[in-house]
């Protein structure tokens, strides 16, 4: 059975149809690969995935369970988890508090145990050091990684990743690899949008393609880079 | 000096300033035993106001319909069902709290100064309803039975222990248990903000979406906290009144009162932060002390202070000592665990 489906989901803001009958599965443990131009729809199919935003049309089921209604903390809860693209810290509080307010609602975790588990995580991703500083603080880099942290938190069973590796060093970017990789190992199914394309093809099983917001290609990433049509939107944004 | 121990210091002088305040009966006037009753319970009431919209962000203006709800049922406890004055503060209470059902299904679909107005609204209506209640004098009101709060339980045994009259030992008695609310609030309210809600509620605070998408409940949470305030309002106001004796609708329902002065009070000493009420009840106090020749003069040097620091001070008069000093008596901050070993203390 998939984890996640999408049944001919639509959206539009006023005139602009902003996803079209996108229907797609992900299967537990899968990692997808989302790519598109600027504008395609990729961040609000997140916001339909996660609930932050409605769907004029269509289904959304996971786990089995439809939740096309539920609001996002029941879905959280149910096992999505996500970032955001621009990085929504709570910025009073601490990095640490921004993961243990996650592990607490989002992952069930309490106690004790709450704070070894974001410890671990924050090892994990690069932000022991900066545990304790006020998250409203951190730089651009290190705000993108605690959305990548945060999200983890909540003990998806699929985490939503919205273009957290621009702007990185390359060894940055390998470290950022290695901690995806380690996530999608532990069983963790993986939708990520991402622009640097070789790391996401280092990762992902099946790339999909958006194009205003028309699911143009789904498949195994060297045949959809292959395709005519998406070398040509393609080269759009490549440069 | 460190930080941490010039806090241990506050936390010293805190518990101190509390046993000296237990003692004001034994040792202090019956006037001043009147006073600081109503400086308390005033406390008690701000720190309720200050959890729910420093904390929760529900800027209610409504407060009044618990503190007259509580006080209704408690008469109503004491007149119509003839329950000792004691048992029937928690009835007050616990009526505030089913009260705050209703409104909170009503007012939590309102927004900014919709939900501020909604609540003055639904207390308007709470006490245009009491003045309905025959039985507890309608629009006139009504008074405790001759003799009620002398006969109050634990009255006789105080009267014996200080070697006072009974209505000495009935106001030491209402005295110590306005202290005990004050004090048990404060505690209360500060666990609560420690735990996981006290959490959840600051990242509502900081960025509602976002705490939404990482399973925090925006409206469970303020209706857990609108409800567990109500509850405290309520309580607090059964023992106003059981001090005053005296019940009737204007009086209960007071919006300047029961809600204006405490917004005052929240904001001068610091709205948001949990020690803020408790200094601006002091600020109160003294100005009520040193003007009190003057009239109501104090009250408009209150409303002065209180604009002066709206617009230069946000987080009050505390949030300006915390700043400058580095002392936080009630830290919220919960540390990451590679500082555990260093940190002595347990919280
Ligand atoms: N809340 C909204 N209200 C109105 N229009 C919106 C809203 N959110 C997104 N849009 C519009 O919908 C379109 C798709 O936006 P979306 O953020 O999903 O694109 P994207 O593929 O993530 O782009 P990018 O690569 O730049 O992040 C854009 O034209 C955007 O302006
Ligand atoms: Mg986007």
């Amino acid at each position: 059975m998939s984890l996640l489906t999408l049944d001919h989901v639509s959206k539009s803001f006023g005139a602009l149809k902003v996803t079209d009958a996108v229907s797609f599965e992900v299967a537990p443990g899968e990692a997808l690969g989302i790519i598109g131009p600027n504008g395609a729809g990729k961040s609000t199919l997140f916001n339909l995935i996660t609930g932050n935003i409605a769907p004029d049309e269509g289904r959304v089921l996971f786990d089995g369970v439809d939740v096309t209604r539920k609001p996002p903390m029941s879905r959280v809860a149910a096992g999505i988890g996500r970032s955001f693209q621009i990085p929504q810290p709570f910025t009073h509080l601490s990095v640490f508090e921004n993961l243990l307010v996650a592990a607490n609602f989002g992952g069930g975790h309490h106690g004790h145990h709450a704070g070894e588990f974001c410890m671990d995580i924050l090892d994990r991703t690069g932000l022991a050091g900066v545990a304790d500083a006020t998250s409203g603080g951190l730089s651009l880099l290190q705000r993108k990684r605690l959305e990548l942290a945060r999200a983890m938190a909540t003990s998806p069973k699929l985490i939503l990743l919205d273009e957290i590796a621009g702007g990185l060093t390359e060894a940055e970017c390998g470290a950022l690899i290695d901690t995806i990789k380690s996530i999608h190992a532990e069983g963790t199914a993986i939708i990520w949008i991402e622009h640097v394309l070789h790391a996401l093809t280092s990762v992902v099983e099946r790339l999909m393609v958006l194009n205003f917001g028309k699911m143009l290609m789904i498949g195994e990433p060297d045949e959809v880079m292959a395709s005519p049509e998406v070398k040509e939107i393609y080269l759009g944004i490549e440069v | 000096m460190t930080n941490s121990s010039k806090s241990t210091l506050s936390r010293v002088i805190a518990v101190l300033a509390v046993l000296v305040l237990a003692l004001v009966p034994v040792i202090g006037s019956r006037a001043m035993v009147q006073d600081l009753f109503m400086v308390l319970t005033l406390l008690v009431l701000a720190l309720n106001w200050n959890m729910l919209a420093g904390f929760a962000g529900l800027v209610s203006v409504g407060q009044q319909a618990f503190v007259g709800i509580g006080a209704y049922a408690m008469f109503g406890g004491v007149i119509l069902w003839g329950w000792d004055p004691l048992p029937a503060i928690l009835l007050g209470g616990v009526a505030a709290m089913l009260l705050s059902l209703p409104i909170a299904f009503f007012t939590f679909r309102l927004n900014g100064a919709y939900f501020a107005i909604g609540t003055w609204v639904s207390a308007e209506i709470v006490r245009l309803s009491m003045a309905q209640w025959k039985a507890l004098g309608g629009g006139t009101g009504t008074s405790l039975p001759k003799g009620t709060t002398k006969e109050m339980i634990g009255v006789a045994q105080i009267k014996e222990l200080l070697g006072v009259s009974s209505s000495a030992a009935s106001d030491a008695l209402t005295y110590w248990l306005a202290l005990t609310l004050a004090v048990v609030t404060l505690l209360v309210g500060y666990l609560f903000l420690r735990s996981r809600m006290g959490l959840g509620l600051q990242a509502i605070r900081d960025n509602v979406e976002a705490a939404r998408s990482v399973g925090v409940d925006p409206l469970r949470l303020k209706a857990l906290v609108f409800v567990l305030t109500a509850f405290g309002t309520g309580l607090c106001g059964a023992l106003l009144f059981i001090q005053i004796t005296r019940v009737s609708p204007d009086a209960a329902f007071s919006v300047v009162d029961w809600t204006a002065f405490v917004i005052f009070i929240t904001v001068i000493g610091g709205i948001g932060t949990l020690p803020g009420p408790v200094v601006g009840v002091l600020v109160f106090y003294i100005l009520q002390r040193v003007l009190a020749d003057y009239g109501t003069v104090y009250l408009i040097v209150l409303g002065l202070i209180g604009i002066v620091i709206m617009l230069f001070a946000r987080k009050g008069l505390w949030g300006m000592f915390t700043e400058k000093t580095g002392i936080e008596l009630l830290p919220l901050r919960h540390r990451s665990l590679q500082h555990r070993p260093s940190q002595r203390s347990g919280n």
